[in-house]
């Protein structure tokens, strides 16, 4: 009995999260006509896939107790370097793809290194990382630049029809596979586990010799590869390349983590339950579609309302921990010597 | 020349800090199958030869031999895959993930590249159950009593196929049952021919369990003994290095009690008293006088200070301080009426560790001056010094920071910034909690000199007989109420204890 109240207790916060998908969804299809058509389930998908990839990169570097701010810039810069090279340079995707994959490893190993091996706070790095980012877009192009490269736009056209008239976008396959593979790299790697153990206590992990360089820099360096990833998708996506896109992207995120039951502070939270953090932002949109009358920025109030929401739970159950802990400590409290408590228990026994 | 026996043998280990000879030639050796203990003051050098031995440190000179082969560990992971592990009394683990990772994590069984949960979860389960602990692997850590979590700390270590297992103040955060079950399993590890480390301040437990003991002082050996044929007064003797006689000594600090009561009182309390934190009482502390409170934790000590330190408000009752009655009360009035308080948690609070000794003994002063009313750094130094001196302060100089300084000397420091402020009635409240033998007699004799000088003072702590060493007289606390008062010749060890237990006296 006690023992599987334990176990619900850690992934409460994630279940909290999936009821509350469930719930959202449910309240859409009574409330509105249509809205119980799996196209609107996988648009969710098709719409959302670069912020469910840079979100997925953005869950381990949080779980390691670091931060990444530079992940929307490096979406924007991604789009403006790959439009850039395809249109103006005229580069095949075969060689623009992987260069701009390379330029997001790069600049994430950078800042992971700085991060360790200066000890540098993280979140000044990627603001660092961020300012270098967006800055280069316009070093490359101040307006938007189209992409009519027949490859990008057969990607960004083509439908897998699914379940007869339905169907996902290129996108969406690719979302699938890094989540999958981040799946796998969290709970079945000695990667994944190093990072979980970062992020719970830094300096034990140290002691404990697991590599806490390598899987720091590492944990940036895939953060730099999901982000520059996420551009790609989402160049995919737009058709076009533009260094205003995806400012504060970042934030947007570091929401979807935290909605999703990661803890700010590192080492307790799911990969799968970042998916449901977008997921929740995305259909929080589409409510506020189908509604028709409510302005769009109503999005970012309930997200907003529901991060600090999902920030307190957190903090709850963190407390609620600790009191439990202190119960269990209070028992040998009131400790004397030992020789003197003996012999007050002896000396109370003969009066 | 090297006994075959030995599975660990250190010999001739320096290592100097700046300004401090941590270590000086000192040798050390393990038998497989042993319970040693590794006693000193702090600031003996025992943390030093552990750092040295796990690779936190590299020794100047001087050989480190494991089963006959000379080793150099580079770091404690180095050290754990040598053989050499650690377990220290802030346990380091990782809180977040399970019992079962975090004896495994880092060697994890693997199949195809995936760790394979079942077969980790399956082997940490068979460790704990050797060790007879039962719990369930797949639970975070950190839900678990730090009892229990030193119990994984070991079985990682074994797990690493330890030989030398060193035991860093295990017991100090454990209940009585709680060591009984260490002890157990430290015996058990023995037979299996693991040779541990054990360092600790409870000199009963040292009894209880080790073979042998070796003793450092300033960073010397001062020799190797069977622990059953080692005296315990022998052995606090070769600890602290000068004899016993000067806790007895403190006898002739101490002034009569009958001449105290003529003196006049600087702080008198009339049915003071706050509901639900102590019981309205009655106080009267003279110039030039100990007042002890003795009790449990949590029997109204602590809250008793807090009162009358002006911490917390009291809902009934007066207050006279020199004379004044006071009426606003607060920390800052007392301070200015001339009270200091040392509070039981300052090692929290009360030191700051990358501030100087003279910085951090002239932190009160200086607030009591008001901050634009600066001392200039000679008057400073000349403080510093002078109570360097006065509390026997070990200490290069006075520009050495203060986290440098072993536990005992950090408590001088505190102690000399109240006494800097020349306060009237100082409150101490468990002066002596977490230092060796040597630095409490230290504090005790100052209290009793400061006494002497005419100052007044309550003592708080938890430990009877220097309550008794150093009071003129001693209040008992129960159930946040005070029970009774005795005079000097009404004091002893007994007597409080029976009170404390509940029996009238």
């Amino acid at each position: 009995m006690m023992r599987k109240l334990q176990i619900d207790s850690k992934y409460l916060p994630l279940l909290v999260t999936i009821v509350l998908f469930l719930g959202l969804y449910a309240f859409g299809v009574v409330q509105y006509r249509g809205f119980s058509s799996p196209q609107v389930f996988f648009n969710l998908l098709i719409d959302n896939a670069f912020l469910l990839i840079t979100s997925i990169g953005m869950t381990f570097v949080i779980l390691s107790g670091g931060i990444d701010l530079s992940v929307g810039a490096v979406i924007a810069f991604t789009t403006v370097l790959s439009a850039y090279m395809l249109e103006e340079l005229g580069l095949s995707p075969i060689i623009v793809i992987p260069t701009v994959l390379l330029f997001g490893v790069t600049l994430g190993a950078v800042m992971g290194s700085i991060i360790h091996f200066f000890k540098v706070q993280p979140f000044i790095v990627t603001l660092a990382g961020m300012f270098f980012a967006r800055g280069m877009c316009f070093v490359i192009s101040t307006d938007a630049i189209t992409i009519s490269d027949p490859f990008y736009r057969a990607l960004a056209l083509y439908r897998i029809p699914i379940l007869g008239k339905t169907f996902i976008s290129i996108n969406v396959v690719i979302v699938l596979v890094v989540l999958l593979a981040a799946l796998y790299l969290a709970h079945l790697t000695r990667f994944g586990r190093t990072v979980y153990a970062i992020g719970g206590n830094q300096h034990s992990a140290l002691l404990m010799g697991l590599p806490v360089a390598r899987t720091k820099i590492l944990v940036y360096t895939l953060n730099g590869f999901c982000s520059a990833l996420a551009g790609v998708v989402f160049s995919i996506y737009m058709l076009s390349g533009y260094g205003l896109y995806t400012n504060g992207l970042e934030l947007d995120a570091i929401a979807s983590v935290v909605i999703g039951g990661t803890m700010l502070t590192g080492g307790v939270g799911y990969v799968i339950g970042t998916v449901f953090g977008v997921l929740i932002q995305g259909l929080i949109q589409t409510i506020i579609m189908f509604q028709g009358t409510l302005n769009s920025w109503w999005t970012k109030i309930v997200v907003g309302l529901l991060t600090l929401l999902f920030i307190g739970l957190q903090s709850a159950f963190a407390s609620s921990r600790r009191t439990r802990m202190a119960a269990r400590k209070a028992q040998p409290a009131a400790k004397v010597t030992p020789g003197a408590a003996k012999l007050a228990s002896d000396v109370s026994q003969q009066g | 020349m090297a006994d075959n026996s030995n599975i660990l043998t250190m010999k001739g280990i320096s290592k100097a800090f700046p300004g401090v000879q941590a270590l000086d030639a000192v040798d050390f050796s393990l038998r497989s199958g042993e319970i040693h203990a590794l006693l000193g003051e702090n600031g003996a050098g025992k943390s030093t030869l552990i750092k040295v031995l796990t690779g936190v440190e590299r020794q100047d000179r001087g050989v480190i031999e494991l089963d006959g082969h000379e080793i150099l560990a580079k770091s404690p992971h180095h050290a754990q895959t040598l053989g050499i592990s650690t377990v220290y009394q802030e346990v380091n683990l990782c809180p977040n993930l399970s019992i079962a990772e975090n004896i495994l994590i880092g060697r994890e069984p693997r199949f195809a590249g995936s760790i394979d949960w079942r077969r980790l979860n399956a082997r940490a389960a068979q460790i704990l159950e050797w060790l007879e602990i039962d719990v369930d692997v797949r639970q975070s850590v950190g839900m678990y009593p730090v009892a229990i979590q030193q119990m994984v700390a070991i079985s990682r270590a074994l797990e690493i196929s330890a030989r030398v297992l060193i035991l860093d103040e295990p017991t100090s955060s454990l209940a009585a049952h709680e060591t009984e079950k260490l002890f157990a399993v430290m015996r058990k590890l023995k037979s299996e021919g693991i040779g541990i480390i054990f360092i600790t301040h409870f000199l009963a437990q040292v009894y209880e369990v080790s073979d042998r003991i070796t003793v450092l002082r300033n960073g010397k050996l001062v020799g190797v003994f069977d622990t059953a044929t080692l005296p315990r007064v022998e052995l606090v003797a070769r600890m602290i290095g000068r004899d016993l006689n000067e806790l007895e000594e403190m006898s002739r600090y101490k002034q009569a009690a009958a001449t105290l009561s003529q003196s006049s009182v600087v702080l008198q309390a009339k049915d003071f008293g706050r509901v639900g934190s102590i019981e309205p009482f009655d106080l009267d502390l003279h110039k030039g006088e100990v007042i002890g409170l003795a009790g449990l934790l949590g029997s109204g000590r602590t809250e008793m200070a807090n009162l009358l330190f002006g911490v917390d408000k009291p809902d009934s009752g007066t207050l006279t301080v020199a004379g004044q009655r006071v009426e606003q009360h607060a920390p800052l009035r007392s301070i200015q009426a001339g009270m200091a308080y040392c509070p039981e948690d300052r090692k929290a609070d009360g030191i700051v560790g990358d501030l100087t000794v003279r910085e951090n003994i002239i932190l009160a002063l200086q607030a009591s001056r008001g901050w634009f009313n600066h001392l200039n750094t000679a008057k400073q130094r000349e403080i510093a010094d002078k109570y360097i001196k006065l509390l026997n302060i070990s200490t290069p100089t006075a520009d050495q920071l203060v986290k440098n300084l072993s536990g005992g000397n950090q408590q001088k420091v505190i102690l000399a910034r109240w006494l800097a402020t020349d306060p009237d009635i100082l409150i101490l409240d468990e002066p002596t909690r977490g230092i060796d033998i040597g630095a409490k007699a230290e504090i005790q004799k100052l209290v009793l000199t400061q006494a002497n000088q005419g100052k007044s003072c309550i003592f708080i702590s938890s430990e009877l007989d220097e309550v008794l060493r150093t009071s003129h007289r001693v209040l008992v606390l129960r159930d946040n109420a005070v029970v009774v008062e005795l005079a000097q010749d009404e004091m002893n060890e007994r007597t409080i204890m029976h009170i404390i237990a509940g029996g009238e006296s």
